[in-house]
């Protein structure tokens, strides 16, 4: 079946009337020295069945997590997808639309942006939440660029080490040309201690705090006495969360968070190797003209009619152009409807289901590991459904996770690489699709390693 | 034909206790969670999310898609958003459980084959861009603008170059200027001439020893070739600056004229409108940038080398790089269906795109330009923009009146009042997937249109389940979420 729907007849007729003798003469405007002369050096094409056979040799070389059982984690988790999520999303009416230009013929889209504002905001317990940004480390990146721009003449941005490594990677990308200058601060038993944040904080100068709720090694923070401490120096709290863990956690609103931040893939999206992701972002009322992205709002039409079309466009870039608050154009649509589509098919009970299923089983297996298999806990903090263990050695880390490789696990995820002080330990993951099985076959497996070393 | 499911919010639709059961019970000896978990800590009430049953909540969500117009229900000529027919295979095949199943922290031999996907799709692109290397990294044109402005001013900084000042043309898309303010650069406008193209002694004019980069889209925003455009690179060179190039408008060029060619040092694709990535109700896109050698060693980190023969790893110890623009690396989804885009066209079938995309437009322009004026160029590239000033003037139908009413005939209106340098703008974008039917169903209707009486154009659309909504009140009294109604105490 032909992808372009035109007959040789059709496009002899069209160049008639457009009064041209080929489609080349069409191209004139181009000088001829700077056209190809030559055919791109490109494979030549594949038929729908041939390209389907290369795909799906190229998928089958690839050990992907319905072969093999996940613990890893680190930001991406291996959480069930209800099959409604994706037959909406899989709609060619929401597939195939794009930004609500034209708000008459978008509502669909219009209003399924402004459920998920509203579910972000249920979810988070903030003010307001836009059309969702990029990922969630990039959207850490517009937060902490809100809180400098509210912040004026303040310089200092403190983020802990147990703040996801890629995410403050992408922080000072985007801060390599503002005044500003970033923090790391010290977390050596794996949470923040609200000392050392004091410590921090009396120097005066910081325009916000970032935190990790739970943070990057699983652990549960002390995230109210964090706020308290940095409301008290004046300076914002951005909070990164697990959209997974507020069916069990208190809400980053209700501890005082001022601008809060996630990674939406737990909420219906396809691991896929890093994206298309969800960039979650929601804020106090206060911050609300310094929102990057899209904005739903509710209106009525000229029949009196509710509706919903894009608004506070003055914040934006093809309004604003150099002023704007962001350079982002559209949102994350259809990876936003998803996460509409899941929190609503799940309801506050099933987010507690999950929330409770990740924490039961992540502490069923902790036990395992530590109690009985002799691994230790790399840090003693309470973890909501992701904990280091140490082995001997980065070579043992190596060994155990090779090992269990060969045994079809991804058994967890090396610290080493980003904490060269925790080289000999790594995070395991556990979500509500593991099984009780599972586990206790990876903490045999786990033993028989370390016993055969 | 709106029932309740569609013009209900989904809160509206919430009985609580009607919720979906997607779990079992738990399955594991459980312990109380204040045992382990700080109380100060934990929610003291569910988030108060709707409950509704599955038949519920697929009636509302599909009624709600009902409600928009797509590419697969719609022609849909929304000018620079290359709104063309995604094949379905691309869909089909990047969702195969061997893609969508990947943890990005699994180890690298566990991912063989996307990464030799992924790192012939950066071959793919680059020899389409005629350019060296390549990052997939960005999540779209946007992003890609920035991570190319950022590389911009690493390589400078590593030379020792203080420049501060990016050039941008007026009929530039509003990100540029954006996207160079976040990357620290004082943006600078360059006029356009009579003819809709930069305007060259304004350009000599505004460089000098600070220009950091000159950012050009071409085809421009009014559908043209900069034909100029070896000259202008050759300018921003003489004193010392890049050329980057927008690729919005790629779709006009595949395999006919590449942007390193012309002289650019780096570029932007946008594969969610050239390579036929859905457009998903505004994203998810990817912004892959190619750039020349010198430009090379400052891509984001990690980039997909091919180490040994059919041997892909990812090479993080780069240390020129600008660092990380994103978690991971990249829209996978997104950049599979490029790859399975580009494999199934080929070097002949882009090409071909190209030249159906030119034909289909100017077929239109010629067609059209005799009931709306075209006030630049009797010929386009992918795109033209038609000037309803007159109409406007004469009549009182205006730019949008027109885009509203096209909605009333079943045609998704065209991108209005941009660029900015034509008054009463309607930009227009066929693409190469629509018949010659389907244009000439459109041009009827346009000429319609024209002939309608001015108050029922004015109150266009007639036949959508809304019109006209009152914008001014949404930013006036911004109303962004639902709030459940108070219920009086009084009864």
């Amino acid at each position: 079946m032909a992808y372009l729907p035109q007959t040789e007849h059709e496009v002899r007729a069209m160049l008639a009337a457009i009064g041209v003798p080929d489609v080349d003469s069409l191209f004139a405007a181009i000088p001829p020295d700077l056209r190809l002369k030559r055919s791109l050096n490109l494979r030549p094409a594949l038929s729908e069945l041939e390209l389907t056979q290369h795909l799906e040799e190229l998928a089958s070389e690839n050990q992907a997590t319905h072969q093999f059982t996940c613990f890893l984690g680190g930001g991406v988790y291996d959480h069930f997808i209800p099959a409604v999520v994706d037959f909406v999303a899989s709609r060619s009416e929401f597939y195939t639309s794009y930004t609500p230009y034209q708000p008459e013929v978008s509502q669909g889209n219009l209003q399924a942006f402004f459920e998920y504002q509203t579910l972000i905001t249920q979810l988070t317990g903030m003010d307001v939440s836009n059309a969702s940004l990029y990922d969630g480390a990039s959207a850490l990146a517009e937060a902490v660029l809100m809180a400098l721009g509210a912040q004026a003449g303040r310089r200092r941005v403190l983020i802990p080490e147990n703040v996801h490594p890629e995410y403050r990677a992408v922080v000072s990308t985007y801060l390599q040309h503002v005044a500003a200058d970033i923090v790391v601060l010290p977390a050596p038993e794996g949470v923040l201690q609200p000392q050392t944040l004091h410590h921090a904080l009396e120097q005066g100068d910081t325009a916000c705090v970032v935190i990790q709720q739970p943070n990057f090694f699983g652990c549960v923070e002390s995230a109210g006495r964090l706020a308290e401490a940095t409301h008290q120096a004046g300076a914002i709290l951005i909070a990164v969360i697990d959209p997974i863990s507020l069916g069990i956690l208190r809400r980053p609103g209700d501890f005082g968070a001022d601008i809060v931040v996630a990674e939406g893939q737990s909420l219906g999206l396809p691991m896929m190797w890093g994206g298309p992701y969800l960039g979650i972002l929601a804020c106090r009322e206060t911050f609300l003209r310094r929102l990057p992205g899209r904005l739903v709002g509710q209106t009525v039409d000229r029949r009196g009619n509710r509706c919903w079309v894009l608004t506070l466009q003055t914040r934006e870039q093809h309004i604003r152009r150099e002023k704007a608050t962001s350079n982002i154009c559209t949102n994350q649509g259809l990876m936003a409807l998803r996460a509409t589509v899941y929190l609503a098919a799940m309801g506050p009970r099933g987010l507690r289901r999950v929330a409770e299923a990740c924490f039961q089983k992540a502490h069923r297996l902790h036990r395992q590991l530590c109690e009985d298999a002799g691994f230790k806990p790399l840090f003693s903090a309470p973890f909501f459904k992701e904990f280091a263990v140490q082995a001997g050695s980065s070579d043992e880390v190596a060994a155990l996770l090779e090992g269990a490789e060969h045994e079809g696990f991804f058994a967890g995820l090396p610290l080493g690489r980003w904490y060269p002080q925790h080289g000999d330990a790594f995070l395991i993951a556990v979500t509500e699709k593991r099984t009780e099985q599972e586990m206790d076959h990876l903490v045999t497996i786990l033993n028989n390693l370390r016993q055969t070393r | 034909m709106r029932n309740r499911e569609a013009t209900q919010l989904i809160f509206e639709l919430s009985q609580p206790g009607s919720g979906e059961e997607y779990l079992p019970a738990v399955g594991v000896s459980e312990v109380e969670l204040a045992s382990l978990l700080p109380a100060e800590e934990l929610a003291s009430h569910l988030p108060p999310l709707p409950e509704v049953s599955e038949p519920v909540l697929i009636r509302h969500f599909i009624n709600l898609s009902q409600q928009n117009m797509s590419v697969d229900t719609h022609f849909y000529p929304l000018g620079s958003c290359t709104m063309k027919y995604n094949p379905k295979r691309n869909d089909r095949l990047a969702q195969l459980p061997g893609f969508q199943n990947l943890h990005p922290y699994q180890p690298e031999d566990t991912v063989q084959g996307l990464l030799k996907a992924l790192h012939c799709l950066q071959e793919m692109l680059a020899e389409i861009a005629g350019m060296d290397a390549v990052t997939l990294q960005p999540a779209a044109g946007a992003h890609g603008e920035l991570t190319a402005l950022l590389i911009a001013a690493a390589y400078f900084r590593h030379r020792g170059e203080h420049r501060n000042t990016v050039l941008i043309p007026d009929v530039a898309h509003g990100t540029n200027p954006a996207s160079a303010a976040m990357a620290g650069f004082r943006t600078v406008e360059v006029k356009s001439n009579a003819h809709g193209l930069v305007d060259l002694d304004d350009l000599q004019g505004k460089l000098n020893h600070q220009t950091a980069v000159f950012m050009i889209t071409n085809p421009n925003t009014l559908g043209l070739f900069e034909t100029q455009i070896r000259r202008i690179a050759d300018m921003v060179h003489e004193v010392g600056g890049l050329v980057y190039m927008d690729g919005a408008n790629m779709n006009a060029m595949l395999g006919i004229v590449r942007p390193g060619d012309c002289g650019a040092d780096m570029m932007h694709f946008n594969p969610h409108k050239t390579f036929s990535g859905p457009h998903g109700g505004g994203g998810p896109g990817a912004g892959p940038v190619a750039v020349k050698k010198h430009l090379a060693d400052f891509l984001p980190i990690p980039v997909i080398m091919e180490r040994s023969p059919g041997r892909f790893v990812l090479d993080d110890n780069r240390p020129l790089s600008i660092g990380k623009v994103r978690s991971f690396y990249g829209n996978i989804g997104v950049l599979l269906r490029a790859y399975a885009y580009i494999r199934t066209q080929g070097p002949e079938g882009l090409s071909r795109v190209s030249q159906r995309a030119v034909l289909n437009a100017n077929y239109l322009l010629s067609q059209v330009r005799n009931i709306i004026p075209v006030p630049y160029g009797t010929r386009c590239m992918h795109e033209f923009v038609a000037s309803a000033l007159k109409i406007k003037t004469s009549r009182g139908i205006s730019a949008m009146d027109i885009a509203k009413r096209l909605l009333d005939y079943g045609f998704h209106a065209p991108t209005v009042y941009f660029p900015l340098v034509v008054k009463e703008a309607l930009m227009i974008e066929p693409t190469e997937t629509e018949s010659k039917a389907t244009l000439d169903a459109f041009v009827e209707v346009l000429r319609l249109i024209m002939q309608e009486p001015a108050e029922l154009v004015h109150e266009a659309p007639h036949t959508t389940p809304i019109s006209r909504p009152d914008e001014v009140q949404a930013a006036r009294k911004p109303i962004l979420k639902w709030t459940p109604v108070e219920r009086s105490s009084a009864g």
